[in-house]
């Protein structure tokens, strides 16, 4: 038996709605007998009766009475249909949700569920990664979750967490990814980096789907004789600066990659910890890959250029490798 | 003394006679007014930073909003709600402690003026970007059917600036998708900051709009305090009682600047003819006078107790300290083992 990183998102829903009647789940498409565009939700309506919602293409409005809900008790989960369609409801994300603990000294527990990232074929608006936006405000969690194990354990910590968190569920990994079973314990704490592979010569950090293309990168390396250690961010805020800086302690070359766009971003605010806090950790200048800065490209020749893959990645690690 | 309005089991106010509920609302537009003239004479001796927001000429409608609802009922005040704050409950000392920038208020410092609320005693607290609050107060009325609350309602202000907002329509659109128990009482005071109606919307008349939405729509006299207390009391008591989303929409003029900063130079003497223009205060006391519901000797007692009641407030928060940079927290997120490693 297997599970997909998509059916590992729908047993965490299932579980907190049969645990915690104050969760409910809301967004466009996710209730009657279709379960959400990606069936993320699928069949979740039937077993818990008015708790998985269909909404109107509101997304304002969907995560205003999410806030509305969460200030009352309640511990909504609203699914974005897709990530790119966030843009919409920046203001109640950014502006009411991340102010409101400050403001208020009343937290807001919501979880705000992005399926994000590029598959090809979806072009510049059902393809984006936003985690970067929602990292630059105030008051919120971004989690990025890149296996099925913490797909699963983090998004039941996101919905126990009383802040807001956006959890960005990447739609590439959604059927590619798969485990044996789901975790039967928490995984790491929230906030925690993870070393998914250890090495001594070079370290990459990655998050979502880019952990993959860098773990598969660090396999060809190691071809070549050299050891890749490879971070995965799991959340890239909190960012565990320390893990990050302990690994380029050992390796002294780091390699940031994020399937972002270039500007800013969590990239280069990795770079920019490490080079304040680690300069004298780097044995050459730090470098990251990232998307072009142009929309994301529809077709597939073009999407998969667009995007860092484990060919870009390697080429640059070999550069660092050459310092 | 009316210091706080008790947030009553159930509204006096639905069920005094006619003329008790009236001068029980006078005295809230009274208390509002009588602080913001106050508020406004501080802003302009410098002893407030950032801006000053009244609500004059919008009290009688503003104070309707407040006085009918209960306990258990939310409150979704906006800028020129001071009238139904208080009517509503919301302690003086709240207002001045947040305009003064006293670090005992409810924002302790980190957010001023018309910004504060109480979430926790069900009145929200506004974001500056107009509509927001609606969607909020459905929310909030979602979560009350979900844990099976019986009689309650929310009530959401706005502006009919605000009413442009596409925010404004996915809320009033899921309110009515929703069927919750919604009163949202819309103020036209014929500006949005400087932009006159023509400039705002096209549509012959903005009550309109709630056959739209799916609700049901009342337009109201913003000077005529009765008018609006009959209007906006009975759409709580519909929403309340199962009815379709309430729409009240009132005119009014605003007799202030957007805000103190704002001399309000664009407001046309043609407009300030207008009947809408009339003062809502003077027109509520001249009904006092007329009809001799209380002697003068009353009414004078009532502005003395005011204005007591605003010196106190004032003082109050004057003699508290200011928030510390160094002894703030500098953390936007409540959970304290996920704050600690947010640089």
């Amino acid at each position: 038996m297997s599970i997909t990183y998509l059916e590992a998102i729908r047993e965490a829903q299932a579980k907190l709605l049969r645990d915690d009647e104050r969760v409910f789940i809301y967004g466009e498409d996710v209730g009657g007998t279709f379960g959400g565009a990606f069936k993320a939700t699928k069949g979740l309506a039937k077993e818990f009766p008015g708790r998985v919602l269909n909404t109107p293409i509101s997304e304002d409005a969907m995560v205003g009475a999410a806030i509305g809900a969460a200030l009352e008790g309640m511990r909504p989960i609203v699914e974005m249909q897709f990530a790119d369609f966030s843009s919409t409801a920046l203001n109640q994300i950014l502006n009411n949700a991340g102010t409101h603990y400050w403001r208020t000294n009343v937290p807001v527990p919501i979880t705000v569920r992005l399926p994000c990232g590029g598959t090809k074929g979806s072009g510049p608006f059902h393809s984006q990664s936003m985690e970067s936006i929602y990292a630059h405000y105030p008051g919120l969690i971004v989690m990025t979750p890149a296996t099925v194990e913490d797909a699963y354990t983090m998004l039941i910590e996101a919905v126990t967490i009383d802040d807001p968190v956006v959890y960005c569920e990447h739609k590439y990994l959604y059927y590619h990814l798969k485990a044996d079973k789901l975790p039967t314990e928490g995984g790491l704490p929230t906030g925690r980096a993870r070393i998914a592979r250890e090495g001594r010569d070079l370290t990459i950090v990655a998050y979502s789907a880019m952990l993959h293309e860098g773990l598969a990168v660090a396999d060809e390396l190691a071809r070549e004789g050299f050891e890749t250690e490879v971070v995965d961010l799991r959340t890239v805020k909190p960012l565990d600066t320390e893990t990050i800086l302990a690994s380029v302690a050992r390796t002294g070359r780091l390699l940031c990659v994020g399937e972002s766009f270039p500007w800013g971003g969590a990239t280069a605010e990795v770079i920019s910890r490490v080079t304040s806090e680690g300069f004298h950790l780097l044995d050459a200048a730090p470098q990251r890959v990232n998307a072009k800065d142009t929309p994301i490209p529809y077709h597939p020749n073009l999407w998969a250029a667009h995007r860092p893959n484990a060919k870009t990645i390697a080429d640059k690690a070999r550069t660092l490798l050459r310092e | 003394m009316l210091q706080t309005a008790p947030r009553r089991k159930k509204s006096t106010a639905s069920r005094a006679a006619p003329h008790e509920r009236f001068l029980e609302a006078f005295r809230w537009m009274l208390l509002a007014r009588t602080l913001e003239d106050k508020l406004v004479s501080l802003y302009r001796g410098g002893l407030i930073t950032g801006g000053v927001y009244v609500g004059r000429g919008q009290e009688a409608v503003s104070v309707a909003c407040g006085l009918f609802l209960q306990k258990g009922d939310i409150f979704a005040p906006l800028i020129r709600d001071q009238a139904g704050r208080s009517a509503f409950g919301e302690p003086l000392v709240d207002v001045t402690r947040t305009y003064l920038g006293s670090r005992q208020g409810p924002m302790r410092g980190r957010d001023g003026n018309i910004h504060r609320g109480r979430p926790r005693d069900n009145q929200l607290a506004m974001i500056s970007h107009l509509g927001a609050m609606v969607s909020v107060t459905v929310g909030v009325l979602l979560a009350k059917r979900f844990k099976r609350e019986k009689n309650f309602v929310g009530l959401s202000c706005i502006g009919e600036g605000g009413m442009q907002t596409g925010s404004f329509h996915e809320g009033m659109n899921l309110a009515a998708v929703e069927q919750v128990p919604l009163v949202v009482v819309a103020t036209n005071n014929h500006y949005a900051y400087s932009t006159p109606n023509d400039r705002e919307f096209a549509c012959h008349d903005l009550v309109d709009r709630a056959i739209g939405y799916g609700f049901e729509g009342y337009t109201i006299d913003g000077n005529d305090l009765t008018n609006c207390l009959d209007v906006i009391g009975g759409a709580v008591k519909r929403a309340r009682a199962g009815r379709p989303p309430q729409l009240v929409v009132a005119s009014i003029l605003r007799l202030s600047g957007h805000g103190e900063h704002d001399d309000a130079s664009y407001v046309t003497d043609e407009m300030k003819r207008q009947p809408f223009a009339r003062d809502c205060l003077k027109v509520a006391e001249q009904m006092i006078v007329d009809l001799n519901l209380v002697d003068p000797e009353t009414l004078r007692e009532w502005r003395e107790d005011a204005a007591a009641q605003v010196d106190q407030a004032i003082a109050t928060a004057q003699k508290e300290a200011a928030p510390e940079a160094d002894q703030e927290d500098w953390c936007a997120v409540s959970t304290r083992r996920i704050a600690d490693q947010i640089e």
